[in-house]
């Protein structure tokens, strides 16, 4: 299985077509139903709970110091989704994050730029304005973005208007109650047809996310399953959380979508992002999610285009820890810009 | 990995003063050595760590006449209670000085100090705070009514988790109202010396802990002692039953601790990432010198090649190289000699026609080193099957069923211990039915507690360490009396 191909399949350049087929060749049948899917994921691999969280701990214990300390830093930025996801955003709060995002250390031009901003819907337009000519991506949540309950077609538009706005990437959110419930079929034939409005962007394909909500899953058994699933239907990342659910994103739960991944990549020769999204705060703890990636997943996720961190405030550490290494003395929060 | 290279991150070996030259621990102080010297190097550098004292048979002697003295007047007489006291401050006093003994244990034995740290050290300190709180209730633990303690305890330990040994067997015989004379292995005297300082620090009685460092005549002399009353060794097998041999017809009673080749048994349902994880652990933790280590992987033949694919991508990413670096997995062999062992031992592997596939590390130019090896197409009759290799040489074999998994597992002269990777219940608890090991780990591997008892069948020894059966070989039954 770890027979990794040299030569990699992006996700987001395979076309509807090629993604039923990656996924009847997996599940060995050509109709992609309810049983068939039902006995793939069970007949995946358990994850012992107790043995993930203590992998986690231990890679948390690697030790990463200067040099490697500096350039895991700035990866963490470039990695990063700068979200603003709350029911008082203005167009003026997104101007600022956009802001932020291309400047985020005034005076120090050798700084790199978030990968992404991550907004509402309503505020796809204000931001995609503002980050016009960056490089900065738009990325918009969708679906009903956080819990999903609503109908299929209510969530297509969702993520139409989205498209239509500008978003360069979509993150959806599956439907929880269908994936706890055994529907398989309906959270894989939503990825599908989200997927789809995504791949007709006139701009070229936004990248889809697809957001299992771990903290409703539960069990890693469950993570593992699901992220499967998503990586059936077309994911081109999978995404831990809506940062709205409690837990958000642990290193634990992390590392079974890495493995996920990993074996997806050996399986069909398609590279699958990772998003670990809500509650990574610290410089530290995203150096944490970095040896995971490296360690468990291999050094080509260390990509943004195949790794991020959903977050808000996490910039600003990353920034503090950055000057840090720069002077040689902490500065203090006075010393970055909020957004 | 190039992307992500770890800086080094070494842990600072300024925390620990080592003296030039150490003496001998008896009586409270430490005194002269009549038999000589010793030098104890850094295996991970070769480089020279200091002098030690070699006892003779006179100074086992007075070693054992302070422990004598001690055990009569002051700490056999001593209410549990009180002696608990003494118990709970080493605790506390391990724990506070951990990073001493985590940068001594692992310059002196060549173990990462990842694992010094994060495993001995810390379960040296648990161990001392669980025996602690038996001290005054031994007349509620079983052992019938008023047991009292054999007397002197004459004690040998191994180098491969220097303090922890010391502490397993320290903690209990003290507890249960003995005096002790420990001798630690000749190439890890150190912590055991530190361990010293660290008795006086508490203020123990003198005499109630004697450390006699030296080689196997030391050794010997403490085990032979006529004054000894009972007595506890932890090492190869081949020392055990020369020790038994020694103590035979006389009234000494005995704990041995000796060797192993487990089987790590991982069924077609495996959680597989966790099996990976836990085979690593099993084998690699402490480069394999571990005497309960997972040195024959079992694996359902059914899954075997995914096994193997798997664990050779993950032994990709273990980090060989210095033992003070805190991002190092794979330390330093403890000794020549044993590097010579392994090597014997693989190349006989090969010879033998299994196929031998080691990661890719750079090993360092001093020091003495093996990378993670692994053996594939072994069979029952190779000798890396059937002998104890003591390094970080792991053999597969494979099994089509349950009841060929428990046959393979006993096809050893041991059985110290057993690993079960299964999702399923059920399978579990039948396997551990019918496994003859001291202990069987399910879905995990190495994890050691102070309350949990410890020990083999076979020739992995007798006697038990650990818990409340850890605590009776160091008792005299009342009822017995």
């Amino acid at each position: 299985m770890t027979a990794q191909t040299t030569s990699t399949v992006r996700p987001w350049d395979r076309d509807a077509a090629q993604v039923a087929a990656d996924a009847a060749g997996l599940i060995g049948s050509a109709e992609i139903g309810s049983t068939a899917l039902r006995r793939y994921l069970f007949g995946l691999p358990g994850v012992d709970e107790v043995g993930a969280k203590g992998r986690a701990a231990q890679l948390g214990t690697r030790s990463i110091k200067t040099t490697s300390k500096a350039w895991a830093l700035d990866m963490v930025i470039s990695m990063i989704d700068l979200t603003t996801l709350e029911g008082a955003d203005t167009p003026g709060k997104v101007r600022s994050l956009v802001a932020k995002a291309r400047t985020p250390e005034p005076g120090d031009a050798g700084c790199p730029r978030p990968a992404a901003v991550c907004v509402y819907n309503d505020m796809v337009e204000v931001a995609v304005e503002a980050a016009q000519g960056s490089g900065i991506h738009v990325a918009a949540v969708s679906t009903a973005f956080p819990s999903g309950r609503a109908s299929l077609a209510v969530r297509l538009a969702d993520t139409a208007d989205a498209v239509a706005a500008g978003a360069d990437e979509i993150d959806m959110v599956i439907d929880r109650g269908a994936f706890l419930s055994g529907d398989y079929l309906k959270v894989y034939s939503d990825i599908v047809a989200v997927r789809e409005i995504c791949q007709a962007r006139a701009a070229g394909p936004a990248h889809l996310k697809v957001i299992l909500e771990t903290g409703e899953l539960v069990t890693y058994d469950n993570v593992r399953r699901a992220s499967w699933l998503a990586m059936l239907a077309g994911a081109d990342f999978i995404k831990t959380s809506t940062g709205k659910v409690q837990p958000a994103a642990t290193l634990p739960v992390t590392i079974v979508m890495l493995e996920a991944v990993r074996d997806f990549l050996a399986a069909t020769g398609v590279q699958v992002g990772v998003k670990p999204a809500g509650g990574i705060r610290t410089s530290k703890d995203a150096i944490k999610f970095l040896v995971a990636v490296n360690e468990v997943a291999g050094e080509r996720w260390l990509d943004p285009d195949f790794f991020r961190f959903g977050a808000s405030t996490l910039l600003n550490d990353v920034l503090l820890q950055r000057q840090k290494l720069a002077t040689g003395v902490y500065s203090g929060p006075d010393y970055v810009t909020i957004d | 990995m190039t992307a992500f290279e770890y800086a080094p991150a070494p842990e600072s070996r300024a925390v620990v003063d080592i003296a030039s030259s150490y003496g001998l621990f008896i009586d409270g102080e430490f005194t002269e050595g009549s038999g000589g010297s010793l030098k104890t190097i850094n295996p991970a550098t070769e480089e020279a760590l200091a002098e030690v004292a070699v006892a003779d048979e006179s100074d086992v002697d007075r070693a054992v006449a302070a422990a004598r003295r001690a055990q009569q007047k002051v700490w056999g007489p001593m209410p549990g209670t009180e002696r608990a006291k003494y118990l709970y401050r080493i605790a506390r006093l391990l724990a506070e000085r951990s990073r001493e003994f985590a940068v001594l244990e692992t310059l002196d034995n060549g173990k990462p100090i990842r694992e010094s740290r994060d495993v001995d050290v810390p379960l040296a300190s648990a161990w001392f705070f669980y025996y602690a709180g038996w001290a005054d209730k031994l007349d509620h633990a079983g052992f019938g009514v008023d047991p009292q303690p054999h007397g002197v305890v004459g004690q040998v330990i191994p180098w491969n988790f220097p303090l922890l040994m010391l502490s397993w067997k320290i903690a209990p015989a003290l507890a249960a109202g003995n005096t002790v004379v420990l001798k630690p292995a000749e190439t890890t005297p150190l912590s055991a010396l530190l361990f010293a300082e660290l008795v006086q620090q508490a203020g123990l009685p003198p005499g109630v802990v004697n450390i006699v460092t030296g080689a196997g005549a030391t050794g010997a002399a403490v085990i032979g002692h006529a004054d000894v009353d009972k007595v506890a060794f932890t090492g190869s097998t081949a020392v055990g039953k020369s020790i038994a041999k020694q103590i035979a017809g006389t009234r000494k009673h005995a704990t041995l601790e000796l060797g192993g080749k487990a089987a790590n048994i991982v069924f077609a349902d495996a959680p597989i990432d966790q099996a990976v994880e836990g085979i690593v652990n099993g084998i690699f933790f402490n480069q394999g010198q571990v005497c309960c280590a997972g040195s024959r992987v079992l694996v359902e033949e059914s899954m075997h090649d995914e096994l193997i694919d798997r664990l050779k991508s993950r032994l990709g990413t273990l980090r060989l190289g210095d033992p003070m670096d805190k991002n190092t997995d794979i330390g330093a062999i403890n000794s020549a000699r044993q590097l010579q062992r392994i090597n014997e031992l693989s190349d006989a592997g090969e010879a033998e026609g299994a196929v031998r596939w080691s990661a890719d590390c750079a090993i360092p130019e001093n020091g003495f080193w093996f990378p993670p090896t692994v053996f594939t197409q072994v069979s029952s009759a190779h000798r890396i099957a059937r002998e104890e290799i003591f390094g970080p040489v792991l053999s597969v074999l494979t099994f089509r069923t349950p009841a060929e998994a428990v046959a393979k597992a006993h096809n050893t002269p041991y059985g110290l211990s057993a690993g079960i990777w299964t999702e399923k219940g059920s399978r579990i608890l039948w396997m551990a039915d019918r496994l003859r090991a001291g202990v069987v780990w399910a879905n995990t591997f190495n994890k050691f507690d102070p309350t949990s008892p410890f020990g083999g069948y076979k020739e992995s020894g007798y006697g038990r360490e650990g818990g409340r059966h850890g605590l009776g070989p160091y008792l005299v039954e009342g009822s017995t009396r």
